[in-house]
């Protein structure tokens, strides 16, 4: 067992974890923060995807441990407290989700492209959007849900 | 339209912001103190017949709550429609993937050790993987009654109606295809999973992923309820193992679904979940990985059709054979159902007065099949439509043309002699070359599905 320090969603952590346990396992199972989903454990399908000190990781191929000291935003804390993300909004007002399973995934992906890039071309989006599958195919909305979220992200004057 | 609350109007999924939010949720979602981690012991061969099971190793493994064969299974046969297959094997391993036996334990990791663990003797026998050799009489029995689902007296299910021969007789041409439909496995983003919670009262608590719930309580009431159907009568509070558990012994809970595709209309995980669970008294969560939902989860069956068309100079069906074959996997699962709708479905939505459709259920080593997305009629209307395609070019004919010469109208007859009403075939096809911007034909455009003359 290894102690992990760790601050998700803004809130810190001290914890006992099995230093061979990856991040998803710790999130999921050890702190409840379910958004992030166990979808294929091999990093194929972005279901896990969160942003870890400001960059879009698997959690399914992440060493907890090799994080420890660092910040972690997944689903459940994109938004301000009490308030949608406006990518929450927009995926929520454009039906891009259609199981939901994929949903937190694509939005940490999304969020993770606009902060570095608040005017993606739709090509861009697809590029960023590319490591994350939805199996229901509903891959139209979701691109146009980003579309529809940048402006809104951008007039917020970039992300935390 | 303007003034109505629903059509024609955005609404929000109810769901939706528990999606966007990370909120939704699904059964792996569901955390319930002391849950153990399942694993199965899945068959590594094809075919065989296991000579010796030891499991006493995987049961002695410190942090092993328990293990479990088919002879804790209170009732181990079940099935939609022929109770056939096997929650545990007994003795005859009919697929690669087929579970063996189950163990509960702390951790994943000792989960998989107790797996490793257990001594398995298998003696390999020959499989058979392709239903046309599966159907030769020296082919490798699946069963031991036979490669074939009998539908009654016949090795198939038969629809008619007039005389196909007499049609072939009237025929310009004979038209011969064969059709291949692969087989394709859902791939939902979220595998299979159960979690099974004994309460207190001596009930069952299940969260499953579900698309038919009711379906699943039937087949599990069986499972636990050793075979008697104590549906009728009302509960009575029974010891937790092999005392029979009635209908409102189990509380069945569906939660979010993460993607089925109809992969979640058969008994995946629930059974062996609940079985744990009996035999160790405490909550067990089967989760299965991305590799056996790939593998061993119910998928589209392979479908091979053959249609024989008898057609006349001026582009006519007259008569129109089809045979089609599905491959079922090892059980009967759906099959005897899925044949029905396809023998319907098959022939398409055309005027034949002469028709004949055979199709037939046959068993390989594989992979049980199941609900995909129009299992049984995808792969017809795939073959029907590419044979009319085949037709029209054969006899240089337009294949809107085709479609249209031959579309069903009101007054005919499908192949199972229903008499069709409310047909809009042709105002459809109108509709999609007016959309599409392709020329009619005069004569065409002005067709209508009106009764054609006696």
């Amino acid at each position: 067992m290894a102690l992990l320090e760790i601050k998700v969603n803004g809130r810190e952590h001290r914890l006992e974890v099995d230093a061979t346990a990856n991040l998803l396992t710790v999130l999921r199972e050890q702190l409840f923060i379910t958004g992030p989903k166990v979808g294929c454990e091999t990093g194929d399908c972005g279901a896990c995807s969160v942003i870890i000190d400001g960059k879009l990781r698997r959690a399914c191929l992440t060493n907890a441990m090799s994080v420890s000291g660092s910040e972690i935003t997944t689903v459940e804390g994109v938004g301000e407290k009490g308030a949608l993300h406006p990518l929450q909004t927009s995926f929520y007002e454009n039906y891009a989700s259609q199981c939901g399973f994929c949903t937190p995934g694509m939005i940490m992906a999304s969020k993770a492209l606009l902060d570095r890039n608040p005017d993606p071309s739709e090509m861009e989006i697809k590029e960023a959007l590319s490591g994350n599958l939805c199996r229901c195919t509903g891959y139209v909305n979701i691109i146009k849900a980003v579309k529809a979220a940048a402006p809104k992200v951008s007039d917020q004057g970039g992300e935390k | 339209m303007s003034d109505l609350k629903v059509v024609g109007q955005n609404k929000r999924r109810y769901d939706g912001l528990g999606h966007v939010t990370g909120t939704a949720t699904y059964v792996d979602d569901v955390f319930i103190p002391g849950t153990l981690v399942v694993k199965a012991l899945r068959s590594p061969v094809h075919k065989g017949i296991i000579k010796n099971l030891d499991v006493s190793k995987a049961e002695n493994l410190p942090g092993v709550h328990g293990v479990i064969t088919y002879k804790d299974v209170p009732c181990n046969t079940y099935g939609y429609l022929t109770l056939d297959q096997l929650v545990l094997v007994e003795d005859q391993i009919r697929y690669k993937g087929e579970p063996i036996a189950a163990v509960a334990a702390d951790t994943v990791e000792i989960a998989s050790e107790a797996i490793a663990l257990m001594k398995l003797d298998i003696e390999k026998q020959t499989p058979v993987f392709d239903p046309v050799e599966a159907v030769k009489p020296e082919a490798p029995k699946v069963r031991p009654e036979g490669n074939v689902l009998m539908v009654g007296e016949r090795p198939y299910r038969l629809i008619y109606n007039g005389d196909i021969e007499k049609g072939f007789d009237q025929a310009d041409e004979i038209i011969e295809n064969d059709f291949f439909f692969p087989s394709q496995e859902h791939a939902p983003m979220e595998t299979q999973v159960s979690l099974a919670v004994p309460t207190d009262d001596s009930r069952l608590t299940i969260y499953t992923v579900a698309q038919g719930l009711y379906f699943l309580l039937k087949q599990m009431q069986r499972i636990l309820g050793q075979g008697e159907d104590v549906s009728s009568r009302w509960s009575q509070r029974h010891q937790y193992t092999h005392h029979g558990m009635g209908f409102s012994d189990i509380k069945y809970i569906s939660c979010n679904v993460g993607g089925a595709f109809g992969g979640k209309t058969e008994l995946h995980a629930d059974a062996i979940a609940a079985l744990m669970a009996l035999k160790t008294g405490k909550p067990c969560k089967w989760r299965w990985t991305r590799e056996e939902e790939q593998l061993f989860s119910a998928r589209h069956s392979p479908w091979l059709m053959h249609f024989k068309d008898g057609v006349t100079k001026d582009g006519r069906i007259v008569a129109r054979q089809v045979f089609s074959r599905h491959d079922a996997g090892a059980y009967t699962g759906l099959s005897s159902y899925v044949v029905d709708k396809h023998a319907y479905y098959v022939a398409g939505p055309y005027h034949l007065p002469n028709v004949q459709v055979k199709c037939q259920v046959v068993y390989t080593n594989k992979v049980p099949t199941g609900a995909i997305r129009g299992f049984g009629v995808t792969p017809g209307t795939y073959a029907c439509e590419i044979q009319m395609n085949m037709i029209a070019e054969k006899m240089g004919i337009d294949p809107w043309e085709l479609r249209f010469i031959n579309a069903m109208r009101n007054g005919d007859q499908l192949a199972t002699r229903t008499k069709m009403d409310s047909v809009y075939l042709i105002e459809t096809m109108q509709k999609l070359a007016e959309i599409s911007n392709h020329p009619l034909d005069a004569k065409f455009a002005a067709m209508n599905s009106d009764p054609r003359e006696a």
